[in-house]
């Protein structure tokens, strides 16, 4: 039996630390791992935990992301709770398997301490490979800040590993940004965050000799079809729901909400931004600012990002004048992806909202207040003249002459 | 919002004493953030790391910061580091050095008219812990200065903070903190 851990109320963790907790209170069985900055301290801290006896489980060091993937689909084929956490070119070694994970419906959580993609080479925060997961068909869930990441760890766990969904999912974070900053985060104790997940319920494990099952298998036309239809139809239908319940099973034990499309001032906003991560919550800050200067601003942030919530979304945006689409990942040949969701998002509604682009933050530049009270200037401008007085796309935060596009 | 910004090398402890700042004011009740920018992350290169407390939630993430306190703990930094960018006009430097502070501001004139402390943290902790981690002395200097905290309650916290040190190890950094507290001019 795992020892536990007298956590006080309030610890003072930066994001890898709160991810780490929650995979130590949850007791997972297996993490194949293979260290990459910036998340390399949520698996160092687990292997911490496990050899002084905090978790019943086993720690695999493994030669590559791939194999820290490989050996986390084979252990949850086998039956048991798997994790493991990766950042940037470690993520992109890791697609190939991530679209095993999804397809053979294995419900393993990875933690994904955002990063950019070189080249050049850049170990800091932004989010390309959390867009470069958004097709690989697993549940992606975005934090702001050190709470966000312990809190959405137990959630994370708790809908992937549902009998109905088992897909798997990714908790998010801002590399650097939330991953190395401390700040209080609100504690369970063990036995009250492992009582919110529960104990793992193996479905189609291979360790079930009485009832052999074959997984990952071949299919070819006659029925590859029919495997990614259902395993959308769950990530479209049943998903949603799962996380919307998680969320509110949560809701009532900690007093903590998360939403799929959070909001901050939205009910009579005129003007807003919409982004993720950790700029969520500064753009709040400025919006605060703002309101007390009397412009009707707000914030849209995606705690969601796949499944993505086109009609919670849509229903939040149906009255703005003028969006802000913030990416911070390089689209490289296109507009920026919150820019082409929100477009779709509100495309066959009502709603004609002046949606405008802004390209920030790559390789962890600095999104300061400032940069945000520009784009509401141009919002707001934006919103007055009922057209874009702007490029479509801005390069916002970029030293030298101003780049922009459309 | 108090805003601190540390000036170090990587290696010197400046993440750890921010976050340990944190930890102590935390258990106070205020919301604090800790971080730091690491750069390519070399040992010995210049590196910042940075403070805020609040009494309310910390909404902001942007890494620009007006800093109240500048926390210098590397005595070289003070003539190659920016580490007066976006002060204010009472930003207060706290500064590792072997000079005086009247010696400091006179090799460093952008120090005139500011309000300067000196101590000698890397000394303090070379003759304490035994090695030059200069980052726990500048908190006990912090502690003067600012008056934020009385010393037995910061240094009861610290103790906390540094639980998985070896005793010696704590008993020695207790040492250094007093000692920066007392000689911090």
């Amino acid at each position: 039996m795992a020892e536990t851990i007298e956590l006080r109320d309030i610890e003072v963790w930066d994001g890898n630390m709160a991810a780490s907790q929650a995979l130590r209170q949850v007791q997972v069985d297996v993490v194949a791992a293979y260290p990459i900055t910036p998340s390399t301290p949520i698996v160092e801290n687990y292997a911490n935990f496990e050899a002084n006896g905090y978790v019943d489980g086993e720690f695999v060091m493994v030669e590559s992301e791939h194999a820290a993937m490989s050996g986390c689909i084979g252990a949850s084929a086998a039956g048991g709770r798997v994790a493991t956490a990766t950042s940037s070119q470690g993520f992109a070694l890791m697609v190939e398997t991530l679209y095993s994970a999804s397809g053979m419906r294995l419900p393993i959580i990875l933690n994904v301490a955002n990063r950019a993609l070189g080249a050049p080479l850049n170990v800091n925060g932004d989010h390309s490979d959390m867009y470069l997961g958004r097709d690989s068909g697993w549940i992606q869930l975005d934090a702001y800040n050190p709470q966000h990441v312990y809190d959405l760890n137990f959630i994370a766990f708790k809908v992937a590993e549902d009998h109905d969904v088992r897909l798997p999912a990714m908790v998010h974070q801002d590399g650097f940004m939330t991953s190395h900053t401390a700040q209080g985060v609100h504690t369970m104790t063990d036995e009250v965050g492992y009582g919110f997940v529960g104990e793992f319920q193996p479905m189609n494990d291979m360790l079930d000799l009485d009832h052999p099952v074959t997984h990952g298998v071949q299919t070819e036309e006659d029925w590859h079809f029919e495997h990614k239809a259902r395993q959308q139809h769950a990530l479209m239908t049943v998903a949603l729901p799962k996380i919307e319940a998680a969320f509110d099973a949560f809701e009532k034990l900690t007093g903590r909400r998360y939403n799929l499309v959070e909001t901050h001032q939205m009910e009579d906003a005129e003007i807003a931004v919409i982004c993720m991560g950790s700029s969520v919550e500064t753009a709040m800050e400025v919006v605060n600012e703002l309101r007390a200067q009397g412009i009707k601003a707000g914030v849209v942030g995606i705690r969601v990002f796949r499944p993505w919530p086109l009609e919670q979304l849509a229903q939040v945006l149906k009255n703005v004048k003028a969006i802000g689409a913030l990416d911070r990942s390089s689209p490289h040949g296109s507009v920026g992806m919150l820019f082409n969701e929100v477009a779709g998002t509100l495309f066959n509604t009502d709603a004609k909202p002046v949606l405008t682009n802004y390209i920030y933050g790559l390789g962890g530049r600095d999104l300061t207040k400032a940069h945000l009270v520009g784009i509401f200037n141009d919002l707001k401008a934006n919103m007055d003249a009922g057209k874009p007085t702007t490029p479509l796309q801005q390069y916002i935060g970029l030293r030298g002459p101003k780049l922009s596009f459309f | 919002m108090l805003e601190i910004r540390w000036h170090s090398r990587a290696g010197q402890g400046a993440v750890t004493g921010a976050k340990g700042l944190a930890d102590v004011v935390s258990t106070t009740g205020k919301h604090v953030q800790a971080f730091a920018f690491y750069g390519s992350a070399k040992r010995g290169a210049a590196m910042t790391a940075y403070n805020r407390v609040d009494d309310q939630v910390i909404m902001n993430h942007e890494k620009f910061m007006a800093p109240d306190y500048v926390l210098v703990i590397d005595p070289a930094l003070v003539y190659v580091a920016d580490f007066t960018a976006f002060e204010k006009p009472d930003t207060v430097y706290i500064i590792t050095t072997h000079l005086s502070t009247e010696e400091l501001v006179a090799s460093q004139p952008k120090l005139q008219g500011k309000k300067v402390y000196t101590v000698d943290c890397i000394k303090i902790s070379q003759e304490t812990i035994g090695k030059a981690i200069p980052n726990t002395p500048m908190l006990g200097a912090l502690m003067k200065v600012s008056g934020m905290y009385e010393m037995d309650f910061f240094k009861e916290n610290m103790i906390r903070v540094l639980k998985k040190l070896p005793q010696k190890i704590i008993d020695a950094n207790m040492i250094a903190i007093q000692r920066a507290y007392d000689e911090v001019k």
